[in-house]
């Protein structure tokens, strides 16, 4: 199993993501960085961590979105590769249009720093199977701009076609009907602002992270 | 030759800064201050020589980088 995690100017999640992964896999992940124009050979799942990339310049994930490896990311993606964004991330993946919505400021101005009960909405994508039975997990959240906004016909579309992965139970930011998590048409393009790679350790407060990473990568 | 490029949120996409300026506004006594609306001017140094051509690519910018369309519209002006 060889997993890729990309690292921007600014990223702060790059290495709570690389121990996630090796702990589920076994394997280090391979680093990548932003100036590199492409991904390591054979590579089976990229993560686009956390952080606030490029210092959230002109809006957040903007610049990322337009640096050299994720445009091979963007070509690899939309031929297949599973990818997934988390927080920064997430703002990434809508900045290059592989996720539709847009993440804005949060509704009440805060930066908003905990943990969160989400709601499992899908439990039968690739990202979320392991879950079973399950229909909540807690994963913290920290982000200023999580705010996710799409227009209604978007909205209705990602919910009729189960591209919604997980619902706040309590929202956070005032995103558009509680959405925390979505996926791409084809399911294999998946982010979320809430942070599943630091719920991976009893010492991170609960471990709901794990069959996360589990799905994924069982599903590979 | 100089662009200058306004960007702000779409009609209708909620500003809660805007709102937060509005409010704070009211708060010194401006109570003819209905709502904000928050954006951002960005100023390019071209050394483009024609106007038309100029305007043009950064329209292309504006797409592809310095606003995101999916929240935001722009505004060009071009200047000697």
């Amino acid at each position: 199993m060889r997993t890729a995690v990309i690292v921007f100017p600014a990223s702060n999640c790059d290495r709570d993501a690389a121990v996630a992964l090796e702990k589920i896999t076994g394997q280090k992940p391979h680093m990548v960085w932003h100036r590199d124009t492409s991904l390591p050979a054979n590579i089976d799942f990229v993560v686009l961590p956390g952080g606030f990339s490029y210092g959230d310049y002109l809006r957040s994930g903007a610049i990322a979105a337009r640096s050299p490896i994720v445009k091979d990311i963007v070509a690899k993606a939309t031929k297949g590769l599973p990818v997934a964004g988390f927080c920064n991330g997430f703002q990434v993946l809508t900045e290059t249009g592989l996720l539709p919505g847009a993440l804005m400021r949060n509704k009440g101005l805060k930066f908003v720093c905990r943990p969160e009960t989400l709601k499992i909405v899908n439990s039968k994508s690739r990202f979320t199977k392991r879950y079973g039975d399950k229909k909540e997990v807690v994963f913290p959240v920290a982000h200023h701009d999580g705010n996710y906004f799409a227009d209604e016909a978007t909205l209705n579309m990602l919910e009729k076609d189960g591209r919604v992965i997980f619902k706040y139970a309590d929202n956070p930011n005032g995103s558009a009907r509680d959405i925390a998590g979505i996926c791409n048409k084809a399911g294999n393009v998946f982010g979320m602002m809430p942070h599943p790679e630091r719920a991976i350790d009893p010492l991170h407060g609960g471990t709901d992270g794990i069959e996360l990473f589990k799905s994924i990568l069982g599903a590979i | 030759m100089k662009a200058i490029i306004k960007v702000g949120l779409k009609p209708g996409v909620l500003d809660p800064q805007g709102r937060a300026i509005a409010r704070g506004l009211n708060d010194l006594g401006y109570y003819s201050v209905n709502d904000a609306r928050q954006g951002k001017i960005i100023e390019l140094d071209l050394s483009s020589e024609d106007k038309v051509e100029a305007k043009k690519q950064v329209e292309e910018m504006c797409e592809k980088l310095l606003a995101n369309t999916v929240i935001e519209s722009y505004d060009i002006r071009i200047e000697d």
